[in-house]
C-alpha cells in the first residue's frame, strides 16, 4: 500500500513535470536545465507566503504560480531568447539560470530544510496504512491538471498551433503561426506547470536549496523513456519510474540508496531496446 | 660553438616566423612561459594548489571538447569518466599499494573501458536522447558507490592515497607538465585527419557515412579518447587530493565542465582551457565573499554568453585576427593585405 501511494505521488509529480518539460522542448528546442529550478522556487514562495505573511495556502499557491510563471517568462524574454540560435549557449544559459536560482534561495532562506503546512490536516487508514488527505489532494489536483492540458493541447486552436510547431517548425511558421510568439506562450505554461507541481509538493516534501537536482534528473529519465514529445509517453513512463523508485525504496535494503539507480537503469535498457522511447516518434533530422 | 650559433639563430627564425606573426600565438607560448615560471617567482602554497587543480580541470574541460565539442555528441554526464578515474586509480592506491606511476594509468584504462561501454548503447541515440541519457550514468555509478560502502566508502570516499610527488614545486611541475603534453595531444589530434572527420560526424553524419567512412568507429574513439584523457584528470585528481570522494560523480561536476566548455567555445580544445583558466580562479579568488560566490560565476556566465554566444574565446580571437578571404591564412587584424598571399584583407 506504501509502495502505491509513494508511487502515484512521484509518478505524478514526475508526469507534470516531464510533460512541461517536452512541451518547451518540441516548441522551442529549448533543453531548459532551469525547469525544476522553478519548482523549487514556488516551493519556496509558498513557504514564506503562508508561513511569514499568513496568507491562505490556496491564495499562496495561486500567487506563488503566477510570480514564477512571470519569472520565467523574464528569463525567457532576456536571457534564452536573444540566444536562440546557439543550442549549447542555451543550455549553459539555463544551467547559469538554475544555479542563480539555487544561490538566491540559499541566500534568502539560507540551507536549512524547511516544510509547508498542509492544506487540510489528517489522515484515514486503508489496509493498515495511513493515507493523508493532502496526498489524495495532490493526486486529484494533478489528474485535473492533466486532463486540462490534454484539453488544451488537442482540443484548443492554441493546442493545434503548439502541437504542429513542435512536429515541423517550418512549415507552421509557413502556416503563419508566429514562431516566437508561441514560444513565449508555451515558456508560459511549462514554467507556470513547473510552478504548480512545486505548488502541489511543497507540503509533501522537505524544501532544500538543492531539491531541484534529483527531480531534474528523474524528469529528464522521464522524457526520455517516454520518448520526446509524446505526453501519453511522459505519462506512462512518469508512473513506471515512480512506482520502480517506491518498490526499490521500500523492498531492497540500503534501497533509498539505489533508488535513482535502478530508474536510471531500466531507462537505459528501454532505450536499447526502442532508441526513440516507448512512445517516441523519432523526429526528422534537422540538416 | 658554431653550431649551437647555427640553431639559435634557426630557433630565432622560427619563432619569428611562426609565432610572433599571430596574437594568438603569442598568448599561448606566453601562456606556456608564464605557467612553467610561475613557481621561480613565488611559491605560495595557495597559488599553486590553484594552478594546479586548474591544471587538473583543463585537462577535463579539453576531454569534453574532443568528445562533444567535436563529434557534437553531447555528454551531460563527463563526470563519469572522471569519477572512475578517480576511484579506481584511488582503489588501487589504497587497497593494493599500487604506486601512483601506475594507478593513474590504470584509471585511465578503466575510464576508457568506460568509455566503450557507455558508447556503444549511445550509438543509437542522437542529439537531446543522448544528452539526457549520458547524463544517467554517473548518478547510477553513485548510487553504487553509496550501496557498497565497505567497498568504495561510502559517502566519506577513500582517503589517504600517496602523493604523486612530496615536494610542492616537483608536484607543481609534474602536474602542469602532464596538463601541457595532454592538452597539446588532444588539440593534435583534433587537427589530423580523425579532427576532421570528428568536425565532419557534427556537421552531418549521414554524409560522412556517405563517404565511406566507419561513423561507428569514429564515435566509439571520440568516447574512449575522451575517457582516457577525463580518466587521466580524475586520476591525477584523487592523488592531488589524496581522496576520491563521491563529489567526483556529482551532477554539478558534469555540469560545470559543460560550462567551462561551452563559455570558452566548443569545437577550439583551445577555448575550454582558457575557459578553465579564467573561470577556477575566480571562483577560488572571490572566497572572500563565500555567500556570493556561485551566484557571482553564474551571473559573469550568463552575461558574456548573452553578448558572446559562441564562446569567449573565439569572440576574442576574432576580434585580434582576422582570416584571408583568398587562402584562409590568419593574420593580425592590423594588418592590411595578407601576409601569405598578399590579398587586399577587409
Amino acid at each position: 500500500m506504501n509502495i502505491i501511494i509513494t508511487g502515484l505521488i512521484t509518478g505524478s509529480m514526475l508526469a507534470l513535470l516531464a510533460i512541461s518539460f517536452s512541451l518547451i522542448f518540441g516548441v522551442a528546442r529549448i533543453i531548459n536545465i532551469a525547469h525544476t529550478a522553478f519548482y523549487m522556487v514556488a516551493g519556496y514562495l509558498i513557504f514564506s507566503l503562508t508561513g511569514k505573511f499568513g496568507l491562505n495556502p490556496v491564495v499562496g499557491m495561486m500567487i506563488a504560480v503566477v510570480v514564477v510563471t512571470f519569472l520565467g517568462l523574464l528569463a525567457y524574454k532576456f536571457l534564452i531568447d536573444p540566444i536562440r540560435e546557439h543550442e549549447a549557449a542555451v543550455l549553459i544559459a539555463t544551467i547559469a539560470l538554475a544555479m542563480i536560482f539555487q544561490e538566491a534561495v540559499m541566500l534568502i532562506y539560507t540551507g536549512d530544510y524547511r516544510t509547508v503546512s498542509a492544506l487540510i490536516e489528517g489522515y484515514f487508514i486503508v489496509a493498515g496504512v495511513k493515507v493523508f488527505y493532502q496526498q489524495v489532494l495532490t493526486f486529484g489536483v494533478v489528474l485535473v491538471v492533466l486532463a486540462l492540458l490534454w484539453f488544451l493541447l488537442m482540443k484548443t486552436k492554441l493546442g493545434l498551433a503548439i502541437r504542429s510547431t513542435a512536429e515541423d517548425r517550418e512549415v507552421a511558421n509557413l502556416m503563419g503561426m508566429n514562431d516566437s510568439r508561441l514560444a513565449m506562450i508555451t515558456m508560459g505554461i511549462s514554467v507556470a506547470l513547473a510552478g504548480f507541481t512545486g505548488a502541489v509538493l511543497a507540503p509533501l516534501t522537505v524544501l532544500s536549496p538543492y531539491m531541484w537536482m534529483e527531480p531534474l534528473i528523474l524528469m529528464m529519465a522521464v522524457v526520455v523513456l517516454g520518448g520526446l514529445g509524446s505526453i501519453k509517453g511522459s505519462f506512462v513512463a512518469a508512473y513506471i519510474l515512480g512506482f520502480t523508485e517506491a518498490l526499490v525504496v521500500f523492498m531492497i535494503p540500503k534501497g533509498a540508496f539505489l533508488k535513482g539507480s535502478v530508474a536510471l537503469t531500466i531507462m537505459i535498457l528501454v532505450l536499447l531496446l526502442r532508441p526513440e522511447g516507448l512512445f517516441g516518434i523519432s523526429f526528422e533530422e534537422e540538416r | 660553438m658554431v653550431a649551437a650559433g647555427l640553431y639559435l639563430k634557426r630557433f630565432y627564425t622560427v619563432v619569428r616566423g611562426e609565432v610572433l606573426v599571430l596574437p594568438s600565438r603569442i598568448i599561448v607560448a606566453l601562456f606556456f612561459l608564464v605557467l612553467l615560471g610561475i613557481p621561480l617567482i613565488s611559491q605560495n602554497p595557495y597559488l599553486i594548489r590553484v594552478i594546479v587543480l586548474t591544471s587538473i580541470f583543463a585537462i577535463l574541460a579539453a576531454s569534453w571538447d574532443l568528445l562533444s565539442g567535436f563529434t557534437g555528441q553531447m555528454n551531460f554526464g563527463h563526470a563519469l569518466f572522471f569519477g572512475v578515474g578517480a576511484y579506481t586509480s584511488a582503489m588501487l592506491n589504497v587497497h593494493l599499494q599500487i604506486p601512483p606511476w601506475v594507478s593513474v594509468p590504470l584509471g585511465a584504462a578503466a575510464a576508457v573501458l568506460t568509455g566503450l561501454i557507455v558508447g556503444i548503447p549511445c550509438l543509437r541515440l542522437k542529439h537531446t536522447y543522448l544528452a539526457l541519457t549520458t547524463m544517467a550514468f554517473p548518478i547510477i555509478l553513485m548510487g553504487i558507490v553509496f550501496a557498497l560502502p565497505d567497498f568504495t566508502g561510502g559517502e566519506l570516499g577513500i582517503s589517504g592515497l600517496q602523493r604523486i610527488s612530496n615536494s610542492l614545486i616537483v608536484n607543481y611541475y609534474i602536474y602542469v607538465g602532464i596538463m601541457l603534453v595532454l592538452c597539446t595531444i588532444m588539440w593534435k589530434i583534433t587537427d589530423s585527419h580523425t579532427g576532421i572527420i570528428f568536425h565532419a560526424i557534427r556537421e552531418d553524419e549521414l554524409a560522412v557515412r556517405a563517404s565511406g567512412i566507419n561513423t561507428t568507429r569514429y564515435k566509439l574513439m571520440a568516447f574512449c579518447l575522451s575517457g582516457f584523457f577525463a580518466g587521466i584528470a580524475g586520476g591525477l585528481y584523487a592523488h592531488y587530493m589524496r581522496i576520491a570522494g563521491p563529489s567526483t560523480l556529482e551532477v554539478s561536476m558534469s555540469f560545470m565542465v559543460v560550462i567551462w566548455a561551452v563559455f570558452g567555445g566548443i569545437a577550439t580544445i583551445y577555448g575550454p582551457i582558457a575557459a578553465v583558466f579564467i573561470l577556477f580562479p575566480l571562483l577560488e579568488f572571490v572566497r572572500f565573499w563565500p555567500e556570493y560566490r556561485m551566484l557571482i560565476f553564474a551571473a559573469v556566465v550568463l552575461l558574456i554568453l548573452l553578448y558572446m554566444p559562441e564562446g569567449l574565446i573565439p569572440w576574442v580571437r576574432d576580434k585580434i585576427e582576422k582570416q584571408c578571404p583568398r587562402c584562409k591564412i590568419r593574420n593580425v587584424s592590423t594588418r592590411k593585405t595578407c601576409r601569405i598571399c598578399t590579398a587586399v584583407l577587409d
